[in-house]
């Protein structure tokens, strides 16, 4: 299947709100949603959400009155949280792929504690807990109906 | 043209597997036609870094979402609830929670016990032995001895409690209420060639380590080794009829597009609650103008889901998150009916594990509780693996407005009338559901939990499809009699969940299957004494 790309404009008011969704934070040592690694992977992920990204990046360009990308920062906050209100779906679909793209940066998920790599074929521990927990329910008489 | 053969089964899912492996001992010429195709282990998105990624995309539980050449469309018209399966070998079990329960003895009774809806034709006692043979075929993990189900055997110890589970069992017996380890349809060791569960993950992307019983990974190799023909890319237009009323065999078209014929014997449906009505609509002749085996008028109607009812809190130190299978804990404390609520009959509520990173960044967002900007990592830093969640899975009671009709425009890409959905929840239902909100709060605050919220009903929730073609004696007001055979077509048969009477409260699959090996243990007896076409 083949999905439409964003322009040039699109791309860089894309980069722009990405990097106000999810900034770079020191205090966590993470980069941002507009990092240079991290930003090709969420162009390159649109896929069956360009449509819906395309419409949330025309409805950006009408609240800015023009490229969301060459606003000043406080303006771009005041528009973006005007967007947030007024996205309806195509916004959402738009920060899905964002935040899909983010959670799965190994420097991101390192910072969670979380092991970068696919849960096959390692798996996960789960603890096996203690059964004696049950011990209150053991002791119930039968709660179905008898027919 | 194709060889006539004994037995044509059309999907190779839940029920369409295991009437294959029962029917396969006596050496009929049987044929099951899958308009998937096989997913192999390689396949599955637990393999790749972008697992959670392809939840959204090719292993979206939404067909309109996934949208595979092999999906059908559904117009899911103005449903609060939307039609969630899989199409391929194993149909929707491959993306199945592998959540096991069986019905309750009661679900069989709801006229008799409560005054409402029908009772079945069968019972519990009636499947117990097929509940068995189903349960050592599927490979269950368990724990013996939970006070909310007769007694049953169960082959192999539950799923791990983990850290989340003793938060719920810490919360409800403190609450005093029921709770128990999930039947899960999980190998929890090494069982009949299948390696044990590895905690991958949730469930429901399908299971790379084979352990989840997808009845590609059960049923079917004991059926091929059988002697039964498995066809996929074989997508079912219309069943059709001879003179004599009748059916003949099916038409199908192939991966290429190319129309086949399959002559056969006798026919059995089993392409689950939304895809067995759209086959009988859409198989028009002139004797059957409104569709095979619906001289009722009742094909596609009394649709039932099980409306769920999500309620979340966070508590303040990590649990499992994703860890582990999604579901393995249950509670049936508000399962039977109890007249003082407001409402009959009753729900389950599933006890859930957490999500992964992306899928918890992606609910938060959509919940409100993940913002913009600098806030954002300190915020997601406090949900992150402290999610608690249960689902009041609600008996849904069946209503004739409620239904499957042919949409006159949408078509799939062989240009066979695609399925529309016409559903509302009922007032019994909404007074369960907001119960299920209110009692999973009150769970929820025992166990510590902030921020509680709720989804009710979740939108992209109907997994569970039935009622469409209900069984029952009454020709007028059933579709199959009590053992799955078409009142109108003396060789036709189906076995999904689109003949359940009423909906239970529980997870549909165990009874699923039962019910498809009794009515396959009826032909065959039916067959040896002459009397399955009477």
């Amino acid at each position: 299947m083949t999905y439409e790309t964003l322009t040039d404009a699109e791309t860089r008011d894309l980069r722009a709100l990405a990097g106000l969704m999810i900034p770079a934070s020191a205090t966590h040592g993470v980069p941002g949603a507009d990092d240079d690694l991290i930003f090709p992977d969420i162009l390159r992920s649109l896929e069956r959400d360009t449509a819906d990204a395309k419409t949330a990046l025309q409805q950006l360009v009408t609240l800015s009155g023009g490229a969301f990308s060459d606003l000043t920062a406080e303006r771009r906050g005041e528009v973006a949280a005007r967007f947030k209100q007024e996205g309806g779906a195509p916004l959402f679909a738009l920060n899905r792929v964002v935040l899909l793209c983010y959670y799965r940066d190994d420097r991101v998920m390192r910072s969670l504690g979380q092991e970068p790599r696919s849960p096959f074929p390692k798996g996960h521990v789960v603890e096996q807990g203690d059964w004696s927990l049950l011990d209150p329910v053991r002791t119930r008489p039968p709660m179905w109906r008898r027919v | 043209m194709h060889e006539k053969v004994d037995v044509l089964i059309i999907g190779s899912g839940a029920s369409g597997a295991a009437v294959a492996w029962s029917l396969a001992d006596t050496k009929m010429r049987i044929l099951c036609l899958e308009q998937g195709d096989w997913v192999k282990p390689t396949d599955y998105p637990t393999n790749g870094r972008d697992w959670e990624a392809r939840l959204f995309g090719d292993f979206a539980i939404n067909p309109n979402r996934r949208a595979r050449e092999t999906d059908y469309p559904i117009n899911n018209g103005t449903s609060p609830i939307q039609v969630v399966n899989f199409n391929g070998v194993g149909g929707s079990t491959i993306m199945y929670t592998a959540h096991y329960p069986r019905l309750h003895p009661s679900d069989f009774r709801v006229k008799t016990l409560d005054g409402v809806a029908d009772d079945w034709p069968v019972d519990y006692a009636t499947l117990e032995p097929f509940f068995a043979e189903n349960d050592r075929v599927t490979g269950v993990a368990g724990l013996e001895g939970d006070p909310a189900y007769p007694h049953h055997a169960l082959p192999m110890p539950p799923l791990p409690l983990g850290k989340t589970g003793k938060c719920f069992g810490e919360a409800m017996n403190k609450l005093g209420w029921h709770w128990w380890p999930s039947d899960s349809a999980i190998a929890t060791t090494e069982y009949d060639g299948r390696a044990p569960c590895i905690n991958l993950g949730h469930c429901t992307p399908g299971c790379a380590q084979g352990a989840k019983a997808s009845t590609d990974v059960t049923y079917w190799p004991h059926a091929i080794r059988a002697g039964v023909q498995l066809r996929t890319r074989a997508r079912v237009r219309e069943i059709t009829v001879g003179p004599d009323g009748l059916a003949t065999g099916a038409i199908y078209y192939d991966a290429e597009g190319k129309e086949h014929f399959q002559p056969a014997e006798m026919v059995i449906v089993a392409c689950n609650g939304i895809g067995t009505p759209r086959l009988l609509l859409n198989s028009v002749s002139a004797r059957f103008p409104n569709g095979i085996g619906n001289s009722s008028g009742l094909v596609g109607r009394n649709l039932m889901f099980h409306p769920f009812a999500h309620t979340y809190g966070y508590v303040d130190e990590p649990i499992d998150g994703n860890t582990g299978a999604q579901l393995s804990l249950w509670s049936q404390e508000f399962y039977e009916t109890d007249r003082s609520r407001g409402f009959v009959r009753g729900y389950t509520l599933q006890l859930h594990r957490g999500a992964g990173m992306i899928v918890d960044a992606i609910a938060n967002t959509a919940r409100g509780f993940l913002p913009w900007g600098e806030a954002h990592h300190d915020v997601y830093r406090t949900i992150f693996n402290r999610k608690l969640g249960l689902s009041a899975i609600c008996e849904d009671l069946p209503e004739e407005h409620n239904r499957v009709t042919l949409d006159p425009v949408l078509k799939d890409s062989n240009g066979i009338p695609a399925p529309k959905i016409e559903y509302t929840l009922g007032e019994n239902t909404k007074k369960m559901m907001a119960h299920g909100v209110a009692r999973s709060k009150e769970i929820l605050e025992a166990a510590g939990a902030k921020n509680v919220g709720s989804d009710a009903p979740m939108l992209n929730a109907g997994w569970h499809l039935m009622g469409t073609a209900r069984m029952g004696t009454d020709p007028e007001r059933s579709v199959v009699n009590e053992w799955g055979r078409s009142h109108d077509v003396k060789n036709m048969f189906i076995v999904d969940g689109s003949i359940w009477v009423t909906s239970g409260g529980v997870n549909p699959t165990s009874t699923i299957q039962a019910l498809a090996l009794y009515i396959a243990d009826n032909i065959k007896r039916r067959l040896a004494d002459a009397t399955l076409f009477d």
